[in-house]
């Protein structure tokens, strides 16, 4: 029997019934087959007799038109939901769409600006490293050097706050450099990707000047918030409104459908600072989640890594049982800050015993830095800073909005 | 009407809400709420994506016509699921086993692997945007030698409130879609099947009862004419009407067609603006209008007026079509001069366009935009009518009449739910489905093993009570009694009022067996519920409205009674026992057995006659 392929049409037999259908895949020892009513039904391959073999249909190409009178915005997609298709090899959805398909699919876009799309990757966020996020800022910064109004990253949100935070700590930018992604998969009516996609466009051709996210702000189609890239993180699996600001109110609004924006105050202008890029980075960091009862051989071994944020407890402690282990790492040049599972809030070592303890062996509080951000911007730092003093001086400022002065009440 | 002679072909699809405890894809109850009830409410907008094949639906394309709004209403019985914000949970195993079975029951064959799909929905009705079904079974067998094509397990959509209003509380609840092959000849028969469909679905005892929880759509084509779908069949009675009546639509839509063929009849391409003809026109809509575009049908004088469905004409389905863009409707020269509009205006067009009285001519007046989109969707449908009937999908009115829709949906509406992993149907595990009486088959059981009365067997064997029934037989109540206390008491005091739904099913059985063991007369079983409705429990109902008499106290009572009435009873004699029995029994309010009392006030009649 010729051996069946993706698209060939087929005769299946089946209880008693001739079916005529197209054959799909083979999944888990069932040929699934596409009968002609749309449904896809897993049947025993004996069954199907092969047809024919139509020829392939080439996905009707719809040009994408461009306004010269437009801003030029540049897309830099990296793959992540906002761009998915269904795969027939493993019927999942996985990352197939280049940025020319987001703007086939999201007509509205030729609307805002005129586009210059690069490719960069195509991978689920999950899969990023700081090498990517190198990699990224380079052709970030290279599409600002080329003029661009403001530029727009699309990327799988699991962890975008990484990815927007490591390009803030690297990049100065002029204009708005906005990623975004979108929960509900493209390929649904219902997905997120087109209000998304307006309003991060909308976004990169406003008067803001700094890295952020933009992302549903409700559960509802109503506006999308604007996030500073290093206050911002994922806080729920799967809903629209999984980004949040974490201890600051977001840098603004951008309405849907109108597409009016609203900048808070606090947002960082266009054209307050000069391109530049400082695009190392040390990888030798890690970050460390403390839980109750924790051994200390937990931590890596003396020489191991130069960097350790520690996600801690409350006000920032991890239990007395560590003090010795993280002294020897603190003398031997460790640099280890403090961080808080709360998220919320501000870490504060001076209030309790365990507290001063870490602070006496040169443990470095993290203020009110979000333990991810802290990661990225000890690898930053470390990566471009070799004097130590110099290096604490940054870990107790804030680079790039990542740590507040005051903690805001929100009343 | 010869439905033979006219080639009337009709097949069923309905649509059953099962009666699972949880939805098909998320753990909430299948519950329905009142809307008032709702915790919250959002707002999304839905677009057309493609099919895996790369086409965008027709009827996706034109629901898309307008950009909609759409608003839904959450419950605390609601969850991230139907909010379209969490994926699904694996498929819901009761309502799998239970398509199966009722599968099963029409002799169909499973799917040896279930493929769950997504079908394209955007009219609102579905969050995500499309509606989840899979193929479970195929080809079973109908009593009239028909076919039944396809069973499937879909999600049912969300209910429209009102306009682009929705209610989360549905969607979600798991459904049977059963298809019958084209196989039914007449609107009766098409009636007869629909009713069998719904007695054998309505045998397993786990379907959702009650308006709404199952829906026919009928499929009818005659020949010469095309297969139209109607969408929303809810009673029963109507299926036939239904069918005639689309039976004559098509009749007259031939009609139509072959009297525009031999008139040479056509269709402008494209609308003029008329807008100028207006400016002192005594219509309201007209005159508020922002554009009036004149559409120009050459030759199809009278026929756009011509009725096609009591009530409806070849106007009103170009003005169905036209709907679709948002505009209120449409006017045309076949009903004209009325509605403000004047013969001058409308001979003023006709000079206008160079048209005729032979011709008809279609306004629309709204924005630009609107004005344009139903204009030429008026171009399609007078397009369609050279051709005879167009196939839709089209949904029901009152009386029988249909409307339409939308075009039929093809195939490129759906595409795989990759969220959801195939579901093997392991041969072992379709050979331990055991399948359940049918409900024709429980009747007759019932009045012969039972003795009960066969058109009471039948009413009960029916009835939503039936698990009820079964559990006062089993508990050896009275057969007769226990179905005429069902059927006929628990129905004539929720009429007067009675809230029967605080009536448990063990205070009902409690009841009947005080009843049975003489502690309450069958005279007091109406009052009795009244009163357990209302909170109390058996044996003080019983103690408060009905507190058994001893033979000796009744006979007395019986005696006072007929004393007092001596002379009432000496001029009546016999005749005298119906109204003396009312007596007695408003006296003893129920506690004593009708049969009786009328013994005992027997016999104190003949003595009373007897001592004149």
């Amino acid at each position: 029997m010729e051996r069946l392929k993706t698209g060939d049409r087929i005769e299946c037999s089946y209880a008693g019934t001739r079916f005529n259908g197209t054959y799909i895949t083979s999944r888990e020892g069932k040929a699934v087959i596409k009968l002609d009513s749309g449904y896809n039904i897993g049947v025993g391959s004996d069954t199907c007799r092969f047809m024919e073999r139509p020829d392939p249909v080439g996905r009707p190409e719809i040009s994408t038109t461009q306004n010269d009178s437009l801003p030029p915005l540049s897309i830099i997609s990296t793959g992540g939901t906002i761009a998915s298709r269904i795969d027939y090899r493993t019927g999942a959805v996985t990352s197939q769409f280049d940025a020319d398909d987001i703007l086939r699919a999201i007509p509205g876009l030729s609307g805002i600006a005129r586009y210059r799309t690069t490719q960069l990757y195509t991978i689920l966020s999950e899969n990023m490293t700081p090498a990517i996020w190198q990699e990224l800022a380079a052709a970030v910064y290279k599409e600002i050097k080329n003029g661009a109004t403001g530029v727009i990253v699309t990327h799988g949100t699991d962890t975008m706050s990484y990815s927007s935070a490591a390009v803030s700590f690297m990049v100065d930018t002029p204009v708005p450099v906005i990623f975004v992604g979108s929960q509900r998969s493209a390929d649904r009516p219902s997905s997120d990707n087109t209000m998304n996609a307006l309003c991060s466009a909308t976004a990169a051709v406003s008067p803001l000047g700094e890295v952020a996210v933009v992302m549903h702000a409700s559960t509802s189609d109503d506006r999308c918030a604007i996030h500073r890239a290093t206050r911002v993180r994922k806080m729920h699996t799967s809903r629209r409104d999984a980004f949040q600001s974490i201890g600051i109110a977001p840098l603004g609004y951008v309405d849907y459908p109108s597409l009016d924006i609203h900048l808070s105050p606090g947002a960082v202008r266009r054209g307050s600072r000069e391109p530049a890029i400082s695009p190392v980075l040390d990888e030798s960091c890690r970050l460390l989640y403390f839980y109750p009862g924790m051994p200390p051989s937990a931590l890596p071994e003396t020489g191991e890594v130069h960097g350790l944020v520690l996600a801690g407890t409350g006000l920032g402690h991890v239990s007395t049982d560590w003090i010795p282990a993280l002294k020897t790492l603190v003398d031997d040049g460790t640099i280890i800050m403090m961080t808080s599972q709360c998220l919320n809030g501000r870490v504060c070592d001076r209030v309790y015993d365990t507290g001063r303890d870490l602070l006496k062996i040169g443990v470095i509080e993290g203020a009110d830095t979000l333990p991810e951000v802290a990661l990225v911007k000890m690898m930053w730092v470390l990566g471009n800073e070799k004097d130590p003093e110099k290096q604490r001086l940054l870990f107790s400022s804030s680079i790039k909005g990542e740590c507040m002065r005051r903690s805001l009440h929100g009343l | 009407m010869d439905y033979e002679k006219i080639g009337l072909l009709a097949g069923i699809e309905i649509h059953q809400q099962l009666d699972t405890k949880e939805k098909l894809f998320c753990r909430c109850p299948t519950l329905l709420r009142k809307t008032e009830e709702h915790s919250g409410e959002y707002h999304r907008y839905l677009r057309a994506t493609e099919s895996e094949m790369g086409e965008i639906d027709d009827a996706a394309r034109e629901e898309m016509k307008r950009e909609r709004k759409f608003t839904y209403y959450t419950y605390d019985s609601t969850c991230l699921v139907e909010n379209d914000e969490e994926p699904p949970a694996p498929l819901n195993q009761e309502a799998l086993v239970l398509s199966l079975t009722i599968a099963k029951m029409f002799g169909m064959t499973p799917i040896e692997q279930i493929n769950m799909m997504r079908k394209l929905v955007i009219d609102g009705s579905n969050t995500s945007g499309f509606q989840r079904t899979a193929l479970i079974a195929v080809n079973g067998t109908l009593p009239n030698g028909g076919r039944i094509e396809t069973l499937c397990l879909e999600e049912e959509a969300a209910q429209r409130v009102e306009g682009e209003i929705f209610s989360l509380d549905r969607l979600g609840i798991p459904l049977v879609e059963i298809t019958t092959s084209p196989c039914m000849h007449t609107p009766e028969e098409v009636r007869e099947m629909a009713g069998y469909l719904g007695m054998v679905l309505r045998s397993t005892g786990q379907v959702k009862r009650g308006l709404g929880t199952i829906r026919q759509d009928v499929n009818i084509s005659i020949t010469g004419g095309a297969r139209i779908e109607v969408k929303g069949v809810q009673e029963l009675d109507l299926v036939a009407d239904v069918v005639k009546r689309e039976a004559l639509r098509q009749q007259n839509l031939i009609m139509i067609r072959d009297q525009l063929l031999s008139r040479g009849a056509f269709v402008q391409p494209a609308p003029f603006d008329v807008t100028g003809l207006f400016t002192g026109t005594g219509s309201s809509i007209l005159k508020k209008a922002k554009i009036i575009l004149a559409v120009c049908l050459i030759g199809f004088s009278g026929l756009v007026g011509y009725e096609i469905q009591p009530g409806r004409r070849l106007g009103t389905e170009m003005s169905d079509y036209a709907k679709k863009c948002g505009v209120g409707g449409i006017f045309h020269t076949d009903e004209l001069p009325a509605h403000g509009i004047t013969a001058d205006e409308v001979e003023a067009l006709h000079r206008a366009l160079g048209t005729t009285e032979k011709d008809c001519i279609v306004l629309v007046a709204a924005t630009p935009k609107q004005a344009h989109c139903a204009a030429m969707q008026v171009i399609k449908r007078a397009g369609f009518a050279l051709d005879g009937v167009p196939e839709e999908t089209r949904k029901m009115l009152p009386e029988g009449n249909t409307a339409y829709m939308r075009p039929l949906p093809g195939a490129a509406r759906m595409y795989p739910e990759t969220d959801v992993l195939p579901v093997l149907v392991e041969p072992s595990m379709w050979d331990s489905i055991s399948l359940p009486e049918l409900l024709t088959v429980r009747a007759l059981r019932f009045s012969t093993e039972l003795g009960i009365d066969e058109g009471l067997a039948r009413q009960i064997a029916f009835s939503e009570r039936l698990p009820l029934f079964e559990r006062a037989v089993m508990e050896r109540i009275n057969p007769t009694l226990a179905a005429r206390t069902i059927l006929g008491t628990l129905k004539e005091i929720q009429r007067d009022g009675a809230d029967i739904s605080m009536i448990s099913d063990d205070r009902f059985i409690e009841v009947l067996h005080a009843v049975e063991s003489g502690k309450a007369a069958k005279e007091a079983i109406p009052e009795l519920l009244r009163m357990v409705a209302k909170g109390a429990g058996t044996d003080e109902a019983i103690e408060k409205c009905a507190p058994a008499i001893s033979r000796d106290q009744l006979h007395a009572i019986i005696t006072k009674i007929v004393d007092e009435r001596a002379a009432f009873v000496q001029e009546k004699g016999n005749a005298a026992l119906v109204p003396l029995m009312g007596v007695v029994m408003a006296e003893v309010r129920g506690s004593s057995d009708g049969k009786i009392v009328s013994e005992l006030l027997r016999k104190e009649i003949e003595r009373v006659c007897k001592s004149r």
